[in-house]
């Protein structure tokens, strides 16, 4: 019994790679490099889709089922938001705003627009704009977080890493409206 | 005779994942943003706040004794000569400690001392501290029932669970900026448990030095090292920001839990 479980899971598991595929390649994230530390004695990990869906968050990114993206994470695992979603509840939308980081340069502020777990909208409240060089940097940079905000999450991003100064604090300001959707 | 029944773990896994509510908290501690995310079946449990809430006293504490930018810090005190080594925590020592194995480990591509012009030796820990401090805080996870936690501190990450999460502990997917396109994510990384660092120079410019030479390293891209523990993760970014090839070498020789990631 087990092991027809098993094996349909894996069929599933393997139309689903299958259907994402295309849409795994136009996202930003290069295929997500899967390394799980050795001491770890997850069953699951013997394939991609293993150890990928379970880890779907709680925001997982195919409730809102808008474009095809993230149909990876619409598994038997698929969590909470994503049952609401698909038993036809209304789009509750909801905006928050993350706290304000101090930077060397100033203050940075995102606000996030959340609706069915997934971010639709992200906009900076605050940015630095003392003097000519941070208008520069800001002028390059806002629009980018902008629409990185949205991207990331349809990447199923729970944490992001390798930051540096000022883009530190919009990818951690940006971290903490994700964050700020998880604090109630 | 007498049979000795051996408890048998029940086997609640047959890929089914419990669904798992997620909360965070978040507070600015030495000098940064720390977030710090649960997951649990009921993530509003008074234990996971007290336990988050332990995290940031821990790293608050960390910020007293071995800041290198408050002057009332246990370490800024001991090197300006205004408190005697009985008035200091007991964390230098173990730092200190922690910087020479370091040192030792990376041959020399980490280093917490460095020469100053006029001659003397400067010992600056901070490129320990971080990843260690937070390896340590996150102690105060562990041993919570049933949950999974990430703390991320400013871009370094450690991920774990709690007690009684093993067979069905869930993955965090970790973005990697891309140090060319800001804001941009470059690479993902699956992480149940374990911890991530990235070095590089992108726009904060060259802060690294190389212990061989003295002058910083400054070039583009970055080096995020992933493995069994923060504070070794971090010390190898550091060490592969230096010395990508030699870094590798190394970590393959001596610590080969180790993976790395070049941008």
């Amino acid at each position: 019994m087990r092991r027809i479980t098993l094996w349909v899971l894996s069929t599933i598991s393997t139309l689903v790679l299958l259907f994402s595929y295309h849409t795994s390649t136009s996202s930003t994230a290069r295929a997500g490099t899967s390394i799980i530390a050795p001491q770890t004695t997850t069953a699951t990990g013997s394939t991609a889709t293993g150890s990928t869906a379970p880890g779907s968050t709680t925001t997982g990114g195919s409730a809102s089922g808008t474009t095809a993206s993230g149909t990876g994470s619409t598994s038997a695992a698929a969590t909470g938001s994503g049952s609401t979603a698909t038993s036809g509840a209304t789009a509750a939308s909801e905006t928050v705003d993350g706290s304000v980081v101090s930077t060397r340069f100033g203050n940075v502020q995102v606000q996030i627009t959340v609706e069915n777990g997934q971010i639709t909208k992200s906009v900076v409240l605050q940015v630095p704009w003392n003097n000519q060089k941070d208008q520069q940097i800001n002028a390059r940079a806002v629009p980018t977080l902008n629409s990185e905000a949205v991207k990331a999450q349809s990447a199923d991003i729970d944490i992001v890493s390798g930051a540096t100064y000022t883009s530190e604090a919009y990818l951690q300001s940006l971290q903490s409206a994700i964050d700020q959707a998880h604090l109630s | 005779m007498t049979t000795l029944e051996i408890p048998v773990r029940p086997h609640t896994t047959t890929g089914v994942t419990p669904t798992l509510g997620r909360k965070a908290f978040v507070e600015q501690v030495m000098g940064m943003p720390v977030s710090v995310h649960i997951r649990a079946t009921e993530p509003n449990r008074v234990d996971i706040a007290a336990a988050a809430a332990a995290v940031f006293a821990h790293l608050r504490k960390v910020d007293e004794v071995l800041s290198t930018w408050r002057t009332d810090s246990h370490l800024l005190r001991l090197q300006h000569g205004t408190a005697t080594t009985d008035e200091l925590h007991p964390w230098l020592a173990d730092v200190t400690l922690l910087c020479l194995e370091a040192e030792d480990r990376t041959d020399g591509l980490f280093s917490a001392w460095r020469a100053r012009p006029a001659g003397r030796t400067v010992f600056d820990p901070t490129g320990l501290v971080k990843g260690w401090a937070v390896a340590a805080a996150s102690a105060h996870l562990e041993t919570v029932p049933e949950i999974a936690w990430s703390i991320n501190a400013g871009g370094d990450i450690a991920v774990g669970t709690g007690r009684g999460m093993h067979d069905v502990a869930p993955v965090w997917r970790v973005g990697i900026e891309d140090p060319r396109v800001r804001g941009q994510i470059a690479d993902v990384v699956t992480l149940t448990r374990g911890g991530m660092a990235t070095s590089g120079a992108a726009i904060r410019g060259a802060h690294v030095l190389d212990p061989r030479t003295g002058s910083a390293v400054d070039r583009p891209g970055s080096v995020t090292v992933v493995g069994p523990d923060l504070l070794w993760a971090d010390v190898w970014a550091t060490a592969a920001w230096v010395d990508p090839d030699a870094a590798q070498a190394l970590m393959a020789a001596r610590d080969p839990e180790h993976h790395l990631i070049r941008l």
